[in-house]
């Protein structure tokens, strides 16, 4: 199967115009085959997540008692964000993809670009916000998280290793899936906002030649990898969202907060501490008030 | 320099006898197959090797497809009926006289006794970039060459271009847009009727098609409702070349005149757009009015609203306006 469309140019060169659009249905079924294989491995496999300490093990009682009932999680605008940001992304991928699956959308292009410039500016205007008023390397994977994953694959797999600790405001896989979605996100917007000067829109004069044969090409072609990639991700996305387990981390990003209970069962107050009062068996790992 | 080609590749040819087993083939085959009515547009396609299909469907053999039948209070117009036929038939002549009219000013002679009206409406565009076999967006790549600073754009769209701005060179299309026809589609799933004006799609839906047609499906018959039988009708078609060329632009009305007043009115225009362009913002405006020079004037406005004109196009915002209020005035080309 070619990954990628070939054609010969006026010029007798060979350029890659597009991905093959079959690629579509594969992250489709590779989104799908891995909510299956996770949903197996959860109900028959998996055991539960030991820690290695209980949930308020090296906190005073004060500190416990100044944990308020509902732990702020997500400011207003990092949901606003969140919202606008999965509403242009749907459009994105429902105006790319249905067309080349035969569900005919006219003016499919001009509905695309506006989302795709919906998209570019909440994504600018979450990565100032995050730089500026939010913790910017909560999201980011540190040693610890990688030292726990090491630990949770040994033990999952029957070796001797020591209990994993809680999370920080992030679990790795919230953090790794971010990561993802930075690299396609800013792949897509890039390559993107270059190919609206493909088209006729209101803020660019066209300019075809912007860039020869060659590059335009690999310019769709990455638009298009990564576009497929969100396929999957979305799919994965949507998938843990409404797992039982992780229904509390949905809510706090619709509600804002997470429970006490939730906070304290998952998330380890010395690495993500609120109301002030760390703990002091360990440093900080969060510098800034929790967004 | 050109090259040139000895034979067209090699192909299964099925010649079916039935519809049904048309649809059968197609079904069977799928996106390789490729449905040959008359082959005036496939064979261009096929000898310059830029369509290969595996399988050709011709159907020449399929009897119900041909002749034009009265069906209801209208007639039913075989998909596989040519062009000739059509020019000639006494009851099209009497009843709906922009039909033949358009139909006679498609090509030649001899490839109106070979084209049937099925794939007149359904030929594909004929912008040589998109012809000359270049990566381009209709052809599945990622650029219109005729749009560009440097693109030989002359005959190219002036109204609805989307990335693509080829436009649909049909001459029959707008007239049975202004009869209101109906197109017959049989589909897997069964027949579909649909306004002959929908049966035409832009590069805004989908930029490697001219019709609804999708693999599997095939177009008919045409049908013409009587609403329109009798009308005032107008067709005028201009072309660089009067014996045989493709429209630079074409402009076809139907509409009843009662005391000098525009009753009711259906016009259309081809050559301007990737698809006949139904012109109801006109039919809007003109319908009440005096059938007059002002009227005319006005129509001729309101018809090249929106119109972008490529690098060499220009010339067709006044050739579209000033056809339309031909068309509304009334003049020597009234079909």
């Amino acid at each position: 199967m070619n990954l990628i469309q070939w054609a010969t140019s006026p010029w007798g060169q060979q350029v890659p115009i597009h991905i093959a659009w079959s690629l579509i249905w594969v992250a489709a079924i590779a989104g799908l085959l891995f909510l299956v294989v996770h949903a197996l491995y959860v109900s028959i496999w998996a055991k539960k997540p030991a820690h290695a300490e209980s949930s308020t093990s090296g906190l005073s009682a004060a500190a416990i008692a100044q944990i308020p009932e509902r732990v702020p999680r997500h400011s207003l605008s990092a949901r606003l964000f969140h919202a606008i940001m999965a509403l242009s992304m749907l459009t994105l991928l429902f105006t790319a993809f249905l067309p080349k699956v035969g569900v005919q959308i006219s003016n499919w292009v001009t509905y695309h670009w506006i989302a795709g410039i919906v998209l570019s500016i909440s994504v600018l205007y979450h990565i100032f916000d995050a730089f500026w008023f939010q913790d910017f390397w909560s999201i980011w994977p540190d040693k610890i998280d990688i030292d726990d994953a090491g630990n949770r694959v040994k033990r999952a797999l029957g070796q001797d290793a020591p209990a994993p600790r809680k999370f920080a405001k992030y679990p790795l896989e919230n953090k790794l899936y971010h990561l993802a979605v930075m690299c396609a996100g800013l792949s897509v917007i890039v390559t993107g906002l270059f190919m609206m000067k493909r088209v006729r829109t209101p803020f660019f004069e066209r300019n075809p030649y912007l860039f020869g044969d060659m590059t335009w090409g690999w310019m769709y072609v990455l638009h298009g990898l990564a576009g497929v990639g969100f396929v999957a991700l979305v799919i994965t996305h949507i998938y843990m969202a409404v797992r039982p387990e992780k229904f509390f981390i949905t809510k706090s990003m619709i509600f804002g907060w997470m429970s006490r209970e939730n906070y304290l069962g998952h998330h380890d107050p010395r690495r993500w501490p609120v109301q002030g009062e760390p703990p002091s068996a360990a440093p900080a790992e969060s510098k800034k008030a929790p967004a | 320099m050109a090259v040139i080609h000895d034979v067209i590749p090699a192909f299964e040819l099925f010649q079916p006898t039935s519809v049904d087993d048309a649809l059968a083939l197609q079904s069977r085959h799928g996106s390789k197959a490729w449905v040959l009515a008359g082959g005036l547009d496939s064979f261009d396609w096929f000898k310059d090797r830029i369509k290969r299909p595996e399988v050709v469907i011709d159907l020449s053999q399929v009897k119900e497809l041909r002749g034009v039948r009265q069906s209801g209070d209208g007639l039913e117009i075989g998909a596989m009926t040519t062009l000739t036929e059509v020019v000639h038939h006494p009851m099209i002549r009497e009843k709906f006289s922009i039909l033949p009219f358009a139909a006679e000013a498609a090509a030649s002679p001899q490839i109106r006794n070979q084209g049937t009206i099925g794939g007149n409406v359904s030929q594909d565009a004929r912008c040589w970039y998109y012809r000359g076999g270049w990566p381009c967006y209709r052809a599945g790549g990622n650029i219109c060459y005729a749009d560009t600073p440097t693109g030989l754009n002359r005959e190219h769209a002036i109204l609805d271009a989307n990335r693509c701005v080829a436009v649909n060179p049909s001459d029959t299309a707008p007239a049975l847009i202004a009869l209101d026809a109906k197109m017959v589609v049989r589909t897997p799933k069964g027949e579909r009727v649909v306004d002959a004006e929908n049966y035409f799609i832009g590069p805004a839906t989908d930029i490697t098609r001219m019709t609804i047609l999708q693999p599997g499906d095939l177009l008919t018959a045409i049908r013409i409702p009587s609403t329109w039988a009798g009308a005032d009708f107008y067709f005028e078609k201009v072309r660089d070349r009067a014996v045989w060329d493709f429209a630079l632009v074409n402009v076809a009305a139907a509409m009843t005149v009662s005391g000098g007043t525009i009753q009711k009115i259906r016009l259309a225009a081809n050559g301007v757009a990737a698809h006949p362009v139904h012109l109801t913002a006109v039919e809007a405006a003109v319908v009440g009015k005096p059938r007059n020079e002002e009227t005319a004037e006005m129509a001729g406005q309101i018809a090249i609203r929106g119109a972008e004109p490529l690098q060499y196009n220009g010339f067709k915002v006044p050739l579209l306006r000033n056809l339309v209020k031909r068309a509304i005035r009334g003049g020597p080309s009234q079909a």
